[in-house]
């Protein structure tokens, strides 16, 4: 399998006024080409940081070291801001939990998907304008047109992490980073929404960093798990071994602690879920 | 298995609560011509996906909110001629964000008695004694009384939260969304405590949520809102296993189960999805 992105001894230090706290500590992995990573871990576990601080979007007081960090086969440790910033939105976009902090208020919908496109590829603002609908559309936002002369406050919570995602998408980039993208959402829109990322990556071969505390998520979407604690991978693997023979105890209690929903219910949900007929 | 008679300890009857709005219809029914009971004892789900109208529903129950028309009663007793402070010794709300719902310039022991406080005066030794017994009820150590909730995790605030909703003494507790807001491990912590409270004191639970595994680890029955209205209301086996109004299957259907072969969701073309559906 082809490797898009690695990373190698990440350490994220934050100086506090008591002393500085090692806030991830000797992170690696790798995202092969159109594969989805997963990782997972519970609050303040470091994995926020560690998406945040690829795309060099650490908070102030936060530093980053790292041995290693390549993106298509060359270094992506040593770029200067000017040389991140002609990647982020470009190669790699980001999207996140709350779709109202990826948009600017008083800018439209349709503006902001535009400047991606004028920013990156080219001073063209018909192209971009024609991207920005096709997009659209395509990510299942209802009426296109009219919801690009709209503000993010006027679309519902669904079609504003829509939106977003289209954003993401306004350069075609070659990896996705997504941080808790549908945990603000409520079951069946977070269906929709992974459908919609797991569609789009079948169709364009996009590689997806996907960072969840839901474990449902996890067996949803992921190829490979990476499971964080104390700000450290402590167990990574494919996601059927990981999620079924967990080698960590912490894992294991990961999991456990999920209510369980009965088998015979899960395995109709699953029936459903592809459209299947089923018998009482 | 024959129903008994079994003492209803809340039941709204055909209650509607309509909202105005702008735009052409002028009001929006948020809950319309509801009918529910929640038994004596008994834990109640109310499931459905934001907008369903299923916290205005709980916040009707807890007599925050009036009805627009309809009756609600709390053990047998119409809501509206219960006292405010009567109708707190029978019903008290636990909120899904301990974040938010705690005073942060207050201490915990301070959090726990205002409820107790607010009912009239109250000798000083006796809120000492309530509030380090609630402590020990909700598992935490009686060294909390001095602390503040942001020395606390959400764990633990969580569990203050519940204590102070039982100062009181109330024969209903209304959770709305108890748990959605704390890490998996915890969520499942704060459950079993919610289940060994309803033992230890014979709560009555009505619990407000989107999360199906809160409803198979907690509810006796389980009622499903969509767009206002009761879809469909039975035993949480049942429903769960024999699903029969359609946005119930669609809700199911939704619940990702941990494991990679009965979560994954298939791919679809890129085109257009509706961004609502209607039944």
């Amino acid at each position: 399998m082809e490797t898009l992105f690695d990373i190698s001894g990440l350490e994220i230090d934050i100086s506090m006024k008591t002393g500085v706290l090692h806030a991830v500590r000797g992170v690696s992995f790798s995202i092969g080409k159109a594969q989805t990573l997963c990782l997972v871990g519970e609050s303040g576990s470091g994995k926020s940081l560690t998406a945040l601080s690829i795309l060099g979007l650490l908070p102030q007081g936060a530093t980053r070291r790292v041995e290693r960090m390549t993106f298509r086969g060359e270094d992506m440790a040593g770029l200067s801001e000017r040389g991140m910033q002609d990647l982020r939105g470009r190669s790699i976009s980001v999207i996140f939990q709350d779709p109202m902090m990826a948009f600017n208020p008083t800018m439209t919908i349709g503006r902001q998907l535009e400047e991606v496109y004028l920013r990156h590829i080219a001073r063209d603002r018909k192209a971009a304008t024609a991207k920005a609908l096709d997009l659209l559309e395509r990510v299942g936002v209802t009426q296109p047109a009219t919801r690009m002369r709209q503000y993010p406050h006027q679309l519902s919570g669904g079609l504003r992490q829509r939106a977003m995602i289209a954003m993401a998408l306004m350069c075609e980039p070659d990896l996705l980073i997504a941080d808790e993208p549908t945990t603000a959402l409520d079951v069946t829109m977070q269906a929709q929404v992974l459908t919609l990322l797991r569609s789009i990556q079948v169709s364009v071969g996009i590689s997806i960093l996907f960072i969840t505390h839901d474990l449902g998520v996890v067996a949803a979407i992921a190829d490979t798990v990476a499971v964080m604690k104390a700000g450290q991978i402590i167990e990574v693997g494919d996601v059927r071994q990981v999620l079924r023979s967990p080698r960590e105890a912490y894992t294991k209690a990961l999991i456990d602690a999920v209510p369980k929903v009965t088998p015979l219910l899960a395995r109709k949900a699953a029936a459903l879920a592809v459209g299947e007929h089923v018998h009482g | 298995m024959g129903e008994m008679k079994r003492e209803i300890a809340m039941e709204a009857a055909v209650v509607t609560r309509v909202f105005p709005v702008k735009g052409p219809d002028k009001v929006f029914t948020a809950v319309d011509a509801v009918n529910l009971r929640l038994y004596s004892n008994e834990t109640l789900a109310l499931v459905g996906e934001s907008g369903s109208g299923k916290t205005t529903l709980s916040r009707i129950m807890l007599g925050l909110l009036p009805p627009t028309t309809g009756d609600v009663q709390i053990f047998g007793r119409d809501i509206s001629t219960y006292g405010r402070l009567e109708r707190a010794r029978m019903v008290q709300p636990v909120f899904q964000d301990p974040y938010a719902s705690l005073n942060p310039r207050k201490r915990i022991a301070d959090i726990i008695a205002m409820p107790l406080l607010a009912a009239g005066p109250v000798p000083k030794d006796d809120v000492r004694d309530k509030v380090l017994d609630l402590l020990q009820k909700v598992d935490l150590p009686a060294a909390f009384a001095e602390r503040f909730p942001h020395e606390l995790s959400g764990g633990q605030r969580q569990r203050v939260a519940i204590a102070r909703a039982l100062i009181n003494r109330p024969r209903i507790l209304v959770c709305d969304e108890p748990t959605s807001a704390l890490d998996v491990s915890v969520q499942a912590q704060i459950l079993q405590l919610l289940k060994d409270l309803k033992a230890q004191l014979g709560l009555s639970y009505l619990i407000v949520t989107h999360n199906i595994g809160v409803v198979t680890e907690l509810a006796d029955r389980v009622a499903v809102m969509y767009r206002g209205g009761i879809v469909e209301e039975g035993r949480v086996d049942d429903v769960l296993s024999d699903p029969r109004a359609d946005y119930t299957r669609q809700l199911l259907s939704a619940v990702l189960p941990v494991d990679p072969d009965l979560a994954r969701l298939p791919t679809v073309p890129l085109m257009p999805l509706p961004s609502t559906q209607t039944f």
